[in-house]
């Protein structure tokens, strides 16, 4: 009887430090708030980590301060978190998602707007959870403006209006004057080459889609080429590598030799597709470029790695060549193998240029005020940066003030970095 | 009236709605919704482009104009890559479907088209990407002639970069010590200001030109002030 009361006692014991060992902290200060700038779908939540959180600060504050002495050492750590959610016409709570230890903070998506309630628990390294935190609840609220991209916006409706502006009053007579582009000016003679010679013009409209910027602007250069091709009566080929672009290619040229008064000299066959394939696209060109050896070569959109295979390839049978496009990493190697290149804003320019319409030169003048603007930040963010250079950090080594407010500025919300 | 106006309205309309989609979150998703549609409209636009591959080469052939003979290889590739697509020959079934003969991938590892692709394609566009290497050579050549006082600076200019992305460029300004005023003479130092500092300067300059000439067209299209892409009515 005597050892059995003991074994009971020892297991009464036993038990009580069992249940202490397992005890978990639960979390604090749970804050839900809506997401800004959302279509109102998303909540977010943030919380204050459980005492037994192997990453919460004032444990790394406590051993930092007992260096000497061995870190305590947690009975039931924490291991994550469980989020639990209940929306208006809920009665109980379920489960909205976990986070992993030493994670404060919570995005609920896929919501819709009305009252959600959440609370927060602890896990504990045995799987036991602690009791929830109070209970917080926001609705997700729709915006209709992202208001992050309101600077985006001011100066894009800037840049916009002063273009639209620069059209109108072209279009009401104010006279404006463009620098002479040489790539636009031979692109004429280099039809006229072609035409003395008795060889096609092989005109190339990059290898994007009809989606691409740079495509459009490459058509609208061939309207020209086709035109003056039609006044020549010299032939033109244009191979291309998307099917929407032939078909509205076929257009372009269809309408200009109309215009140019020569619709019978029309043959869609020479406006053909060839392949999506890139460099099934560049096999086929070159070996033409070979064959047939086209007097002008004019390559007007964006290019890839292409761009020097052909140019090099017309370079070898002797073409003219005039290339415009507004990719960057391809510029030098247009640059080393043509003749003329129409180098970023001068390759969009050309439409402007070469129909001499007076909205289409004032949409010039309207680009030039982007312009201004951006040298204005240019140079007021180069001075800005210079200033910083010689400005006092303060005691904790970080740079602050109305100047480092200002570069902030710049380059969060009007470079958007 | 079709030919150029329905198009216009049409590219003005999802143009606006895509900037407006930039600013609204609610019709963000409009973007993604256009971008599909694009896409539907581009398969129909490949069956137009493979209709006139086949018409322009069987053309070609019907006609023995010059190089007819690499019109009916076109022809030929085409064809067989189709068919061993479409027919999913040699294609092995879906582990779920096993008593589906067709149930696999057309692409799936093994398949016909896997091996034309693998063995035929890939093999051929890399050697036509190596060409690239030759090209950069002559193309080099022609640039860097010193004809001029700023074509005698562009050889320059190459050839520091050149030689300092070399294994042994380096060594070549070793004698010049680190610590020394004369360090910022170093071959790696000259080339980090070329390329870190007028390289970027002269890329950005053309990066904000070329922004604003696409908002100058884009605007240009949207608001139909240029229409010769379209053509005639």
């Amino acid at each position: 009887m005597r050892s059995f009361t003991i074994i009971i006692c020892l297991l009464l014991v036993a038990g009580t430090s069992d249940v202490s060992a397992q005890e978990v902290a639960p979390p604090s200060n749970l804050n839900v708030f809506d997401v800004e700038n959302d279509k109102g779908e998303e909540l977010r939540l943030t919380w204050t980590l459980s005492a037994d959180d192997p990453n919460t600060e004032t444990k790394e504050d406590v051993k930092e301060e007992s260096a000497n002495e061995p870190p305590a050492t947690l009975n039931n750590p924490v291991v994550g978190y469980l989020i639990e959610v209940k929306s208006g016409n809920q009665k109980e709570f379920a489960e909205a998602g976990k986070v992993d230890a030493g994670v404060s903070e919570f995005k609920a998506d896929d919501l819709e707007r009305q009252e959600y309630s959440y609370r927060v628990k602890a896990i504990g390294a045995d799987g036991s959870f602690s009791t929830a935190t109070g209970i917080s609840a926001a609705t997700p609220v729709r915006q209709w403006v992202d208001r992050s991209k309101i600077y985006f916006g001011f100066f894009m409706l800037v840049v916009c209006g002063s273009v639209v502006y620069f059209i109108e009053a072209a279009k009401a007579g104010k006279q404006l004057k463009v620098r002479k582009i040489a790539g636009l000016e031979a692109i004429e003679e280099a039809v006229g080459r072609a035409t003395e010679m008795g060889r096609d013009c092989l005109f190339i409209p990059g290898i994007q889609d009809i989606n691409d910027i740079q495509t459009v602007a490459g058509l609208i250069v061939l309207n020209r080429v086709a035109e003056l091709t039609a006044e020549y009566d010299a032939g033109l080929d244009v191979p291309t590598t998307r099917s929407l672009v032939m078909t509205v290619a076929r257009e372009t040229v269809d309408g200009a030799y109309t215009s140019a008064g020569r619709p019978d000299l029309y043959n869609p066959d020479n406006i053909y597709y060839v392949t999506d394939e890139q460099f099934g696209f560049v096999a086929a060109v070159t070996g033409k470029m070979v064959r047939e050896k086209p007097a002008a070569c004019f390559y007007m959109g964006a290019f890839y790695a292409e761009s020097l295979i052909f140019a090099e390839t017309a370079n070898t049978v002797g073409a003219i060549q005039i290339a415009g496009t507004a990719m960057p990493s391809q510029l030098p190697f247009f640059v080393a193998a043509c003749d003329y290149v129409l180098i970023g804003e001068e390759f969009f320019a050309a439409s402007a240029y070469l129909s001499g319409e007076p909205q289409q030169l004032g949409s010039l003048k309207g680009q030039d005020v982007g312009k201004f603007i951006a040298g204005l930040f240019l140079i007021v963010g180069a001075l800005l940066m210079t200033v910083s250079q010689f400005v006092h950090r303060g005691a904790s080594g970080e740079k602050t003030g109305p100047l480092q407010d200002a570069i902030s500025f710049m380059t969060e919300s009007l470079l958007g970095t | 009236m079709l030919k150029r106006t329905v198009p216009l309205i049409i590219a003005s309309i999802v143009g606006i709605v895509l900037i407006l989609a930039k600013f609204s979150p609610p019709i963000q998703s409009w973007e993604t919704e256009v971008v599909m549609w694009f896409d539907i409209l581009a398969v129909f636009a490949f069956v137009l482009g493979a209709g006139n591959l086949n018409l322009n080469n069987l053309k070609k052939i019907s006609e023995r104009k010059a190089g007819w003979g690499y019109a009916a290889i076109t022809l030929l590739a085409f064809w067989i890559t189709l068919i061993c697509g479409i027919g999913k020959l040699g294609v092995p079934p879906n582990e779920q479907y096993l008593g589906y003969a067709w149930s696999g991938s057309f692409e799936a590892e093994g398949s016909a088209f896997w091996w034309i692709f693998n063995y035929v394609y890939v093999p051929l566009a890399s050697t036509m990407f190596a060409t690239l290497a030759f090209y950069i050579s002559s193309a080099a050549f022609r640039a860097f002639r010193a004809n001029n006082v700023e074509a005698s600076l562009l050889l320059l200019t190459a050839l520091v970069v050149l030689v300092s992305q070399t294994s042994s460029g380096p060594m070549l300004s070793d004698l010049i010590p680190e610590e020394s005023t004369w360090a910022i003479f170093k071959i790696d130092t000259i080339r980090g200001v070329l390329v870190n500092l007028f390289n970027t300067l002269g890329t950005r300059a053309v990066m904000i030109g070329i922004a604003l000439g696409v908002v100058s067209t884009s605007l240009k299209v949207l608001m139909g002030v240029d229409q010769s892409y379209l053509g005639g009515d």
